[in-house]
């Protein structure tokens, strides 16, 4: 990607733009075998569906209060006065819930979509939105597969609303809000590999309760969020036609191919120009 | 034909200034049927911004949160730039190839191309939410360089730029200012040539922002080649819509084109149909390929599917074989509407894949409100507007003066 990058910048200098400076991009994470993400592995199992990490999201971000858990609809889409919903589903196994947010992708598409690096994804783990540089274009909407980030349409000075992992509370040592006042224990958070083990121990110890498959290890190339279910995670409203590479990805190709035009075109076509010019002077002699 | 050009003839400053006064003043009838339909709409569509900017986006526009981006992006930026394709195709054939056929009509073509990105990315500008921001990605201090909108975005501006230098010396000569002219119609060939490039890449880069909303976008529409079929596709639609605009100005502006012009006029078209036909060829056959090589044929037999075969058969197996067959026949009124029947195609093409088969499978459907349309042609007759003004002053239709031709 770096050295990309600088291609990129080196031919649009060299054409005229005048584009020379240009900052470390933070879209991916950066191959260093150090860094470590932190995220939450969600339990559908453990989760008695008690909303009340809702409430704790909401008071944490400063949104609405959400409205009293007995009038909540069964199924609800997060919005953007909502960074976080439980969802209430009846399946094989009887009553399952499963709790909705940003999955804090490895490789968000949110990120690489974003053209003011206004989605930016943190050393930490969480993808955060960062309110000064957005221009509100939405195509992190657009990109993102899992419909997180959402929309203020109904302001003057809409913003971005999007689950940041208590990024503010991670930064002072503390746990997001959901997974530190979670009763229920559904929610454990840590670094991806603590997930990860922590996870595989839950389904070894407990065949028969969990199904065998650990949601999020590989979506979209791994995300910070994670989720053990008793049921086929189709029976729980989750995308399971996501793709199992990252996002980003499918757009390298295109993105490789621009120095190479920029580089090869101007020469092709100041070729072309010369030769059918010398053609017309000579024709007409 | 104005005789005295005010930059060059008297130098005080007075005429200039008087020259220009009078140039802004109308020209022509104020009330023609035109005038009196489009006057309504743009205030109507003034009144509309205000409430957009005052309410916010949802105010008065259908998207959701599902369908964030719709008629705005999906028609006005997207389809209206592969419309301005004729631009680039044209500059190529005239000034790489070097085939002078096509002179007399590149002007008109640059300037209609020109505007249509000036006032499509203009509509860019009442889409974004926090529009004080639209610096960002320009000044540099927050550059997103592995987003395909970065692309797209700086694409936009240079070209724009390059457009400008390209009709600059009709500009010029509109002035009479002789020495600028001589300079500006010198970097003709360099605007050109980054024109060309820059062209190349964001229509292809217009489709490439679809390709993370993989599963989002109807698998009929959705591969991985649509910056392909983008590129491809603004080749016809470019070259549709100068036959088109040119059916129209020959009409409408009768009196500024000369009476060589007006008999190269059918050889131009014929051409053009030509060409047409071939690019459809190509693009239809790798239509072809992505769906054979995609293996839906399952999804044929569905609702979406029959949609897609109309888009397929109806506006571009048709529209090819109308051009080809016209051209043998050299009816030049059938290529009209061979043109017409592709420029619906490709708004079909660009709005199944942005708009109508984007989320196909969603709950709730989006579609535009009134509103959105009314903005949608306030943008529209407003370029027309600009573009009458412009014909009228300066020499794009008719003739340069005589002192002009020889820096071309």
């Amino acid at each position: 990607m770096t050295i990309n990058r600088r291609k990129f910048f080196k031919v649009l200098g060299v054409t005229g733009a005048a584009l020379t400076i240009g900052r470390e991009l933070k879209a991916a994470p950066t191959g260093k075998a150090d860094i470590e993400f932190r995220g939450v592995l969600y339990d559908s199992a453990r989760c008695k569906g008690c909303h009340g990490c809702e409430y704790d999201c909401a008071d944490a971000n400063n949104l609405p209060v959400p409205e009293p858990a007995k009038n909540m609809a069964p199924v609800r889409k997060t919005s953007e006065t909502k960074r976080t919903v439980v969802n209430e589903y009846n399946t094989s196994k009887g009553k399952v819930f499963v709790k909705m947010q940003c999955m804090h992708c490895n490789e968000p598409a949110c990120v690489a979509a974003c053209l003011t690096q206004a989605m930016h994804k943190t050393q930490a783990g969480p993808v955060i939105w960062r309110g000064e540089k957005c221009m509100g274009c939405r195509y992190c909407m657009v990109s993102c597969p899992f419909d997180i980030p959402k929309f203020e349409f109904h302001s003057p000075n809409p913003k971005i609303q999007k689950c940041d992992m208590c990024y503010n509370r991670l930064k002072t040592g503390e746990m997001p809000a959901c997974a530190a006042n979670c009763p229920n224990d559904a929610l454990f958070y840590g670094t991806r590999r603590q997930l990860m083990s922590e996870a595989r121990k839950r389904i070894v110890e407990n065949p028969k309760l969990y199904v065998d498959y650990l949601y999020g290890e590989h979506e979209a190339g791994g995300t910070c969020w994670m989720y053990l279910s008793p049921v086929p995670f189709k029976e729980l409203g989750m995308k399971t036609n996501i793709q199992k590479a990252s996002y980003p990805a499918l757009t390298k190709g295109f993105l490789y191919g621009v120095p190479t035009i920029f580089v090869l075109f101007p020469a092709l076509l100041l070729g072309i120009q010369q030769a059918t010019k010398k053609d017309n002077e000579t024709g007409e002699e | 034909m104005r005789e005295n050009y005010p930059l060059t003839t008297d130098n005080d400053g007075k005429s200039v200034w008087k020259f220009l006064r009078d140039e802004f003043k109308p020209k022509g009838k104020l009330f023609t049927p035109f005038n009196i339909i489009s006057v309504p709409v743009i205030i109507l569509g003034i009144i509309l911004i205000v409430i957009r900017f005052w309410k916010g986006i949802g105010a008065i526009t259908n998207l959701t949160q599902e369908v964030p981006w719709g008629l705005w992006i999906g028609f006005d930026v997207v389809t209206g730039v592969a419309f301005a394709g004729g631009a680039y195709v044209l500059t190529f054939m005239v000034y790489i190839l070097n085939m002078k056929k096509y002179h007399s009509i590149v002007r008109v073509t640059v300037l209609n191309g020109f505007l249509a990105y000036v006032f499509y990315a203009g509509a860019l500008l009442l889409d974004l939410g926090r529009p004080w921001n639209v610096i960002n990605p320009i000044i540099g201090n927050n550059f997103g360089v592995n987003s395909v909108l970065f692309l797209v975005a700086w694409h936009f501006l240079l070209y724009m730029i390059a457009q400008l230098i390209e009709f600059s010396p009709a500009i010029a000569e509109w002035l009479g200012a002789r020495r600028i002219h001589k300079i500006l119609s010198g970097m003709t060939i360099a605007a050109v040539i980054f024109g060309i490039t820059l062209s190349t890449l964001h229509q292809s880069g217009l489709g490439a922002l679809y390709l993370m909303a993989k599963e989002k976008i109807h698998p009929l529409w959705y591969s991985e080649f649509i910056p392909i079929m983008f590129f491809v596709s603004s080749i016809f639609a470019g070259l549709s819509m100068v036959i088109f605009e040119g059916t129209i100005t020959h009409k409408v502006f009768f009196k500024q084109i000369s009476e060589k012009n007006h008999h190269a006029q059918n050889g131009i078209i014929l051409g053009l149909s030509k060409i047409c036909a071939g690019t459809m060829f190509a693009y239809f056959f790798l239509q072809l390929l992505v769906f054979i090589h995609d293996k839906h044929w399952d999804l044929l037999n569905t609702p979406m599917g029959y949609w897609y075969l109309l888009e397929m058969l109806g506006f571009v197996f048709l529209p090819m074989i109308l051009f080809y067959y016209s051209y043998r026949r050299n009816n030049v009124l059938l290529i009209r509407i061979a043109a017409i029947v592709t420029m619906l195609g490709v708004i079909l093409n660009r709005l199944n894949v942005t708009v109508i088969g984007f989320r196909w499978d969603a709950a709730i459907r989006y579609v535009p409100s009134w509103m959105e349309f009314v903005v949608t042609l306030t943008v529209i007759f407003t370029e027309i507007w600009i573009f009458r003004w412009v014909i009228n002053r300066m020499p794009v239709l008719r003739d340069s003066p005589s002192w002009a031709k020889e820096d071309n």
